[in-house]
């Protein structure tokens, strides 16, 4: 059957200045590039291009850039070529459409209509050379009243057991196996240097990352990969996955030929075999078996590590927050709608959930309304994309975030949404040794240790031209926030001004 | 002294330096010049062996005891006193063959420059003969695949 | 009152700068008010006439066991539908207008009476609660609904005297002269935009609580919505009154000593916590991840006035000017040195206040006291329903009126 679908993308090569040397053809898994040396050319089969842009950052002369493939579309803008490029695909195959990444579709960004506040004249900003400026945050839960002895100075209450943040971002849930070990140790090795804390995702803790247990977080999800006493208690928190905000509903499925065998043995399942996370947890029909699961956790590690529960955004995500508070989790993780996915059906990632910014905004007013806010600790993830953000989610109430498409950023991934073939040119999201060597922890660590450092140089900036030393007068503080381009009830639910107001 | 060191887990076989070391060692030291107008030039200084299974980078290791430099017939084969950099006279060197033989790293080749054949090997991109500069193919390299570190050993090791 | 419409406190947040004073006699000797009259006067230039204020601590007595009521009307009516609805409530032992003095820049004052009052024993005993959440809530009542009226304090012993001007005319307009205190704390505003409400004027008070504050808090909102959370609404959106309720929930709810709810509220910076040994570092750790939320940020300078006697904070960064000095049993706090000068020129020891580190003067029979109770702090009842309390003089009512 003749494939009607168009290429995506169009390889333009600048001949002036390509040398021949046929870095373009190593670099690429897709086997766009050829060096065909009788035509003293370089050759492109463009329909392969994924636009992950590797060969663009290799070749040494700067000879190349990807294009949109230039087919101009009919003028309808109901029947776009995106719209019709499915249908061919779909005529062709019959599949579900699989993608990868985060909601690319252009849904109101909250985050870019929110805009930070700075002292003058009445309160003096403060810099944040001269002076400290503290953004160490802890998550976990808190007594409503911490009883002390006040002439000992010493602490009666149990403090119930507490993560240590120096920086209010973590890096989010990407599995081994999803991700490749190179990629996780790179969080690993930036978490640990950085002082916060990486999370091995569903796929199970790979014995040579369980140095960094320290600054793990090791989730428990529907699928139970690699799940045993040993994996609970090898990381600082536990964290239940309930959902995704990439993929409200529905499980995950990791496709048999990337369950290797370092994957078979740190998910505990057979090598070469599909692994299947159902939809829901089949211990979790309802709040009150979560109550159970989050105390079966406790129990399995003595109290000794906080309990998070992760959820989507989805539409009743304040009143479900307030249950998962109620049953006993320490930390709630809130994730919307643009979070990315190593897979997922592109009919759930781009039309499921809700923006995250409401979301949070939501739940933290609804947690405050009840009471309760200040016992639980909230996060919140789903496309965090500069420390302003950072900022932005703690001002609406966040205690920290969570984010992981830009650590992937920062280790080269360049959002290609080609996750899912499992030839990551940049050695990420790949279980092929060749591809996966390419990414050296070093280089990448160093990286994500960069990137993150800048944003919290950046954070501290900011907060320092609010008047802030600290982060805790930032959290929940939205009087630092001001609306622009926004509605009344998204200011309401937002629980901000409008600027000028 | 400093060393270059190519680590095999970590090459890419993406030859990006070779790529380097051609265009340092070119008259014009611009990519496009040296390989479309300079035509076929010296590339030997270092090359990467293998395929994307497996690959690594070779190139001289400026040993302590170079066999090079005991095997020249023309005294063009040269270790450094002070920087203990191995280079070659291109002068002097009457393209023997001895010191391409007796490395036993293949990392001396004899290749023809302006119409005579000469012992080509990595100079570390020293500006002047013994002189250690900094590798371009170490800076080329996008995986620390090859690295450019003081050895163990003392100096002259 | 005026008739022109203006902003009020509630209306939008108003950063203002100010001067504030405090004098104090720890042996309970009482004083007139003339001293802390001059020392604010002095600070003149920190003040742009819209708003001065006294709180007095030990000025009634013969009725100390009563709370004392200082109500501003805006109109007669204001004033019968309070005293209904006092007569309802509480028991009054005596009710007059606070004698007040014209003076030529005060324009259009309020009408200001005093009442005596316990609760009323029935009604009390009905609703369930303490004798001081009773009243609380009852003055939190009459300044959210009885349009016109506004309760200036309502402690035992003690009483704010708070209008819009300058301090020195306000303190003459009550002729504050005449009153003796063992405590006196005053305040000079300086606010950047121009409410006129006597009502909004500070020291701000709660029961036996008065404070008075120099600053502009950055962290506001966040400490806002944590004291909201626990029934407090704060409905002037001012500082001092967020600060307010933290004291008290600190307080008067979790049990904390005034010290310790001020080293809360002003942390030690995580730099200094891990410099500790290791006991200490916990114990601060957990204040911080408790009470991460009451932790204040920005400049900020305040007195807190209580029965037990006050307390000086500045912020961590010490933003804000704020001096002390002594002479015997006096002690004496203002913004700026000179003030203090002025009134005790013979004064000893004058020093800053350190920045985040609270300055606890008591009363020499107070600290007798505590030393004697014990270092653990008792929290109050924690039932949700009970902490639901606010005061709303500004918003609910100005929809009605």
């Amino acid at each position: 059957m003749l494939d009607y679908l168009l290429p995506r993308y169009k390889v333009l090569r600048d001949d002036g200045l390509c040398i021949r040397c046929g870095v373009c053809e190593r670099s690429c898994a897709n086997e766009v590039h050829r060096v065909d040396s009788e035509l003293d050319r370089v050759t492109a089969n463009h329909a392969r291009c994924v636009n992950c842009q590797r060969c663009v950052v290799m070749c040494p002369t700067q000879a190349l850039a990807i294009a949109k493939w230039p087919q101009v579309n009919n003028g309808s803008n109901n029947w776009t070529l995106e719209a019709m490029q499915d249908i061919a695909k779909q005529a062709q195959t019959g599949a579900v459409l699989l993608s990868s990444m985060g909601n690319p579709k252009p849904y109101p960004i909250y985050w870019d209509r929110l805009l930070l506040n700075a002292s003058q004249v009445t309160n003096p900003s403060i810099d944040p050379l001269r002076e400290p400026m503290e953004t160490r945050v802890f998550l976990g839960r808190r007594p409503d009243v911490l009883r002390v002895n006040e002439r000992e100075r010493t602490v009666i209450s149990k403090m119930p057991p507490q993560l240590r943040l120096d920086v209010p971002v973590m890096f989010s849930a990407m599995s081994f196996g999803s991700i490749s070990l190179n990629a996780q140790m790179a969080l690993a090795m930036a978490a640990e240097e950085l002082g916060t804390y990486f999370n091995t995702g569903e796929g199970g803790f790979h014995r040579d990352l369980r140095k960094y247990g320290s600054h793990a977080i090791v989730q428990v999800a529907s699928g139970r990969f690699g799940v045993d006493v040993g994996y609970l208690n090898a990381g600082a928190m536990v964290e239940i996955k309930i959902g995704q905000g990439a993929k409200p509903g529905i499980g995950g499925h990791l496709p048999g030929e990337k369950i290797n065998a370092e994957v078979s043995r740190t998910r505990m399942i057979p090598e070469g075999t599909d692994a299947i996370s159902p939809a829901p947890h089949h211990d979790i029909y309802s709040i009150e078996d979560l109550r159970q699961l989050v105390y079966s956790l406790k129990e399995a590690t003595c109290y000794e590590k906080p309990v998070a529960v992760k959820i989507a955004a989805v539409h009743n995500v304040a009143a479900i927050a307030s249950g998962i508070a109620r049953a006993g989790a320490d930390v709630i993780v809130v994730d919307g709608f643009r979070g990315g996915t190593g897979a997922a059906p592109a009919c759930i990632r781009d039309n499921v959930g809700i923006p995250v910014e409401l979301a949070l905004a939501a739940v933290d007013q609804r947690l405050r309304e009840e009471s309760i806010r200040s016992s639980v600790s909230l996060v919140v993830a789903g496309s965090i994309r500069s420390s302003a953000d950072v900022v932005r989610a703690i001002a609406l109430g966040a205690d920290a975030v969570y984010c992981a498409s830009a650590p992937l950023i920062a280790l080269g991934c360049h959002q290609c949404q080609d996750c899912s073939s499992g030839k990551c040119n940049w050695g990420i999201a790949t279980q092929r040794d060749d591809l996966v060597r390419r990414l050296n922890p070093e280089i990448a660590a160093e990286r994500v240790v960069n990137l993150v450092r800048a944003w919290n140089h950046e954070i501290q900036e900011m907060l320092g031209g609010m008047g802030l030393n600290a982060i805790d007068g930032l959290r929940g503080n939205r009087a630092m926030l001001r609306g622009v381009g926004l509605n009344e009830k998204e200011l309401s639910i937002l629980g901000v001004k409008y600027a000028g107001e | 002294m400093k060393r270059i060191y190519a680590l095999e887990r970590w090459c890419i076989d993406c030859k990006r330096c070779e790529v380097a070391c051609r265009v340092f060692h070119s008259k014009s030291r611009d990519a496009v010049r040296a390989y479309r107008v300079e035509g076929d030039g010296p590339k030997g200084r270092i090359w990467v062996e293998g395929t994307r299974a497996a690959s690594l980078a070779l190139n001289c290791r400026h040993c302590a005891d170079p066999a090079c430099v005991q095997g020249c017939i023309s005294g063009a084969m040269q270790k450094h006193p002070a920087t203990g950099v191995v280079a070659v006279d291109q002068q002097r060197c009457v393209g023997c063959r001895t010191c391409a033989s007796l490395c036993p790293f293949g990392a001396v080749r004899i290749e023809e420059v302006a119409g005579r054949e000469v012992a080509i090997k990595c100079d570390l991109c020293g500006e002047r003969l013994g002189e250690a500069g900094n590798p371009s193919c170490v800076a080329a390299c996008p995986n620390r695949a090859l690295i450019y570190v003081e050895s163990e050993g003392g100096s002259h090791e | 009152m005026s008739t022109k419409p203006s902003l009020r406190e509630g209306a939008v947040r108003i950063p203002s700068g100010c001067a504030i004073a405090g004098i104090m006699d720890r042996s309970g000797e009482r004083h007139d008010g003339s001293d802390v009259m001059a020392a604010i006067a002095l600070m003149h230039d920190r003040c742009n006439g819209l708003g001065g204020g006294f709180a007095a601590y030990g000025i009634y007595p013969e009725y100390a066991d009563l709370y004392a009521f200082h109500i501003m009307y805006e109109s007669a009516e204001a004033r019968a539908e309070t005293e209904a609805y006092l007569g309802q409530y509480f028991m009054a032992e005596k009710q007059e207008r606070i004698p007040t003095e014209p003076v030529r820049s005060i324009v259009n004052p309020p009408d200001v009476w005093r009442y005596f009052v316990l609760p009323h024993p029935m009604r009390l005993n009905m609703s369930g609660l303490d004798e001081a959440e009773y009243t609380m809530r009852h003055v939190f009542r009459i300044n959210s609904s009885i349009p016109g009226a506004f309760v200036a304090s309502s402690g035992k012993n003690m009483g704010a005297f708070k209008g819009v001007g300058y301090p020195e005319d306000i303190g003459a307009f009550y002729r504050i002269g005449d009153y003796k205190a063992w405590l006196w704390t005053a305040h000079g505003r300086f606010p950047t935009n121009t409410p006129g409400w006597w009502g909004g004027a500070h020291p701000f008070t709660l029961l036996n609580w008065s404070i008075v504050h120099n600053g502009e808090i950055s962290s506001y909102d966040a400490n806002r919505r944590y004291v909201e959370q626990f029934g407090y609404e704060c409905a002037l959106q001012t500082d001092t009154e967020v600060v307010t309720y933290l004291f008290d929930l600190l307080v008067r709810r979790h049990g904390f000593s005034q010290e310790m709810a001020a080293h809360i509220m002003c942390a030690p910076s995580w730099d200094d916590i891990d410099r500790m040994e290791p006991g200490r570092a916990a114990f601060e750790t957990a204040l911080r991840c408790v009470y991460g939320s009451a932790l204040i940020n920005g400049p900020m300078s305040v007195i807190l006035g209580s029965d037990e006697g006050l307390l000086a904070l500045n912020d961590r960064l010490k933003l804000r000017a704020l001096m002390v000095g002594e002479k015997g049993s006096m002690v004496y706090l203002a913004s700026e040195q000179a003030a203090i000068e002025l009134v005790c020129p013979e004064v000893e020891s004058i020093r800053a206040i350190d920045g985040g580190v609270p300055f606890v003067v008591q009363l020499d029979e107070v600290a007798r006291r505590k030393a004697a109770e014990s270092p653990e702090n008792e929290p109050g009842v924690q039932s949700p329903a009970s902490l639901f309390t606010g005061v709303a003089p500004a918003q609910a009512k100005r929809k009605e009126a």
